[in-house]
């Protein structure tokens, strides 16, 4: 299953349930401004990091640039990609559930 | 692969309607099937042919519209949602005596059975939402 984000973690929950319920093996993209979820540092990144450990993470590049983030600041372990990117993660991994 | 998408939320709002326009132009451009693309809640005001955005802006119902002409989309406006924010065609004008009416005719007014119908369609139901 693909898990979709895309609100700031400091705006919403949506980031924090999304780690909370998705299962292990599910994938969790993150776009729009739930990309600052995927940077280093803040208070959401220790979740994330703990989630890497049985999901994979993947964050939407075009809109981590909009954002002025360098793919230098990001979680280790988060896989940057682009809009066919994500067209291909929704293909691969099955059914996409978005955390709107 | 056959996909339908559903979008919530207005052009100009905060992202979703351009994130959703870009999912699909690089769904359709990887050679994918649309087969619906389902305007819900205030996604029905992508709908609108009288926006006037600044010219060095993007115009979200015409980057709809050209990508439905080029690959034959069904771009669907559900009809409660619409009339609830004044968003009417020419039909639906006349119907509720209304002297004007602004959906573009890239999109069609329907039913909620159309998302229901493209979520069985379909392999994959995307939702963009606010």
């Amino acid at each position: 299953m693909l898990h979709t984000v895309n609100k700031s973690p400091f705006e919403r929950n949506s980031l924090e349930s999304c780690l909370r319920l998705s299962a292990a093996g599910s994938a969790i993209l993150l776009f729009e401004d739930a990309v600052v979820g995927a940077v280093q540092g803040t208070k959401i990144a220790d979740a994330v990091s703990a989630a890497l450990s049985d999901r994979e993470i993947y964050v939407l590049g075009p809109d981590l640039a909009a954002r002025g983030f360098d793919q230098s600041k990001l979680i280790d372990g988060i896989q940057v990609v682009d809009y066919g990117g994500f067209v291909d993660l929704s293909v691969d991994k099955g059914t996409v559930q978005a955390w709107v | 692969m056959k996909f339908t998408i559903q979008v919530n939320e207005g052009p100009y709002q905060h992202q979703t309607a351009d994130s959703a326009y870009q999912f699909t132009k690089a769904a359709l451009e990887k050679g994918h099937e649309v087969f619906r693309v389902f305007f819900y809640h205030d996604g029905v005001n992508n709908a609108t042919r009288l926006g006037l955005p600044p010219q060095d802006d993007r115009n979200i119902t015409k980057l709809w519209a050209d990508l439905a002409e080029k690959y034959k989309l069904d771009l669907v406006v559900c009809v409660a949602a619409a009339q609830r924010r004044g968003m009417l065609d020419e039909n639906e004008a006349k119907r509720n005596g209304k002297d004007s009416h602004n959906i573009h005719p890239a999109f069609r007014i329907s039913g909620l059975g159309q998302l229901i119908e493209g979520g069985i369609q379909a392999d994959r139901l995307v939702v963009f939402g606010d």
